[in-house]
């Protein structure tokens, strides 16, 4: 018997897959430093000009706007998934569990042009808020919310909520109950319970929930571009419109480099900012 | 146990929360299964009159019915070569060391952060250099690279739980590597990779934005099919097919959940 049967047959077809992607990597950061021929799908000779137009203040504004909207949306997706994910985890009713389970998750499988779609509706001028808002007298002309910021991250939100809640919950559950039980024995109040204990020792969770809410909203394309329509604009919708509208191939390559080194370092930054509070539930 | 006024209110807060945010999950979700029935052709809110035309028509729109076997071809496809893929790789990073294999590992897995439109934009550049076509096993290829870090990692989970002593006992019996592989290993992995497997092709059947960049109007799939048309018309069509999609799924998650436990497909199993 060999100490390694199979390993050939194991190892070279992903080893091919990793090749596809690597090319379609290199690909893209070829392209980058091409010149863009106006009106031909052929590229130009080789050139930083592309990272060079990056600086124009309609692109810098455009990175600026994405990762302020990824920030936001993580956010406010946090402090709304937080209370779902722990009533799921604490509930003792098995059916409000499920409940919640099947609610979260649901929109997972839905895809975002479904869920983006059902947005439209939600916030439209015609639609169901500002029916609501009209007919309760609350406002006397529909409010704009389609094409707006605040439109997109209500959409974003509900878009990235249930990967967070999936985090959160996975975070909460292998919390050790003793520690909170040793708490209130001593006379903690649940708060008490709560802020020093259950929160602490629920970071890992939240570290991973945010970042990958963050990462999530970063590589949204359909939201921005239907619910922002235009005028919400984002790298996603950039690249989307270099590349199909002008089919300036290789700005919207080097866009895409730039785009995933930011995402990539903002990621890195948070994680490394988070890590004194992770540690510190790590040693509790 | 007695509990205060001040916990039992800080309950009923917390239970009012989660169910005003559970109520903010569901609205889209009230919303457009509303507006499906509604009888009119433009989006407003409420109805005034209700009929299920909109669902005659998105079963009729022919690029829908294409877009849906599109996407099932697909489908089928990307998570099955997934699985084959993904399953091997993670036994054999499980149990053997070999060279590149961290780089390897990190490739593979790099999806999960690259954004899907960037991998779409280089799969599209790579075909378009190598002159190879806009067809199904480019869009096919595309879907395989996005869904393998699944397969990878559901397969990876069932390792850990895998009693290796099984597979000794079976090799002190005489079995060959071949026979342990095929008569223990893989039955005793078999949920793990289904689940996988079912993971992968619902991302895969939903994929949308990598999918817009490397399909054309031959090889589109559904969620390509929909955005087109939302772009195109604004009549409640697209509700009544999200309606479809949405009961669909959330019967096939209350069936995966009654049968295998959502909780642990998803680890947030309570202790």
């Amino acid at each position: 018997m060999t100490k390694r049967p199979f390993l050939g047959w194991f190892v070279s077809p992903a080893g091919l897959v990793a090749l596809g992607l690597t090319a379609a990597m290199a690909a893209v950061f070829q392209f980058s430093i091409r010149t863009y021929i106006p009106g031909s799908l052929e590229v130009g000779g080789f050139t930083l000009q592309n990272f060079a137009a990056m600086l124009r203040p309609l692109y810098a504004l455009a990175f600026w706007n994405t990762i302020l909207l990824c920030f936001e949306t993580a956010a406010f997706t946090l402090f709304l998934a937080y209370p779902l994910a722990y009533a799921l985890v604490r509930t003792r009713s098995s059916a409000v569990r499920s409940f919640i389970l099947i609610a979260a998750v649901t929109p997972l499988f839905l895809g975002e042009v479904v869920r983006t779609y059902s947005w439209m509706i939600v916030l439209g001028n015609n639609g169901f808020l500002n029916t609501l808002l009209v007919k309760l007298g609350l406002v006397e002309r529909p409010v704009q919310m389609m094409f707006t910021a605040g439109g997109v991250i209500a959409a974003l939100v509900h878009v990235t909520m249930p990967i967070m809640v999936i985090m959160l919950a996975a975070g909460l559950s292998h919390i050790d109950r003793n520690c909170e039980r040793a708490a209130e024995s001593l006379g903690a109040g649940p708060i008490r319970v709560f802020l020093t204990i259950t929160l602490p020792l629920s970071m890992p969770g939240i570290v991973a929930g945010f970042s990958t809410a963050f990462a999530w909203t970063f590589s949204a394309f359909a939201t921005p571009q239907l619910i922002g329509g235009g005028r919400v604009s984002t790298v996603s919708t950039l690249i989307y419109q270099l590349g199909f509208s002008s089919f300036n191939f290789p700005f919207a390559a080097s866009l895409s480099i730039i785009g995933l080194a930011l995402s990539l370092a903002v990621i890195a930054l948070l994680r490394q900012a988070t890590r004194p509070l992770e540690r510190l539930a790590s040693a509790t | 146990m007695k509990r205060s006024p001040a916990v039992m209110a800080l309950r009923w807060s917390g239970r009012v929360l989660v169910a005003a945010i559970l109520l903010f999950v569901l609205l889209p979700g009230i919303v457009v299964a509303v507006t499906a029935f509604n009888d009119r052709a433009i989006l407003a809110f409420p109805p005034q009159a209700w009929s299920l035309r909109w669902f005659w028509r998105a079963f009729s729109y022919s690029d829908f019915g294409r877009g849906f076997w599109n996407g099932l071809t697909v489908t089928l496809w990307a998570s099955s070569i997934a699985l084959v893929v993904g399953a091997a790789f993670a036994i054999a990073i499980h149990r053997y060391t070999f060279v590149l294999k961290s780089v390897l590992e990190g490739i593979l897995l790099s999806p999960l952060i690259i954004p899907h439109y960037t991998i779409g934009l280089g799969v599209l550049i790579l075909a378009s250099q190598t002159g190879a076509g806009r067809g199904f096993p480019l869009v096919i290829l595309t879907h395989v690279l996005l869904v393998l870090p699944f397969v990878m990692r559901s397969t990876f989970i069932s390792l850990e739980n895998l009693d290796s002593r099984l597979e000794l006992a079976a090799a002190s019996l005489g079995a060959t590597p071949g026979r342990i592989l095929l008569t223990v290993t893989i039955p005793l992995l078999l949920p793990g990779l289904l689940s996988g497997w079912l993971f992968a092709a619902i991302l895969s059947f939903n994929e949308f934005t990598a999918t817009l960049f490397v399909s054309s109007q031959a090889t589109q799939t559904l969620p390509v099919a929909m955005y087109n048309y939302v772009r195109e018309f604004a009549d409640p069509t697209l509700a009544a097919l999200s309606v479809i999609y949405i009961a669909v799924t959330a019967l096939l998650l209350s069936l995966a959940n009654a049968f295998l436990g959502l909780e642990k497909i998803l680890n947030v199993d309570a202790h």
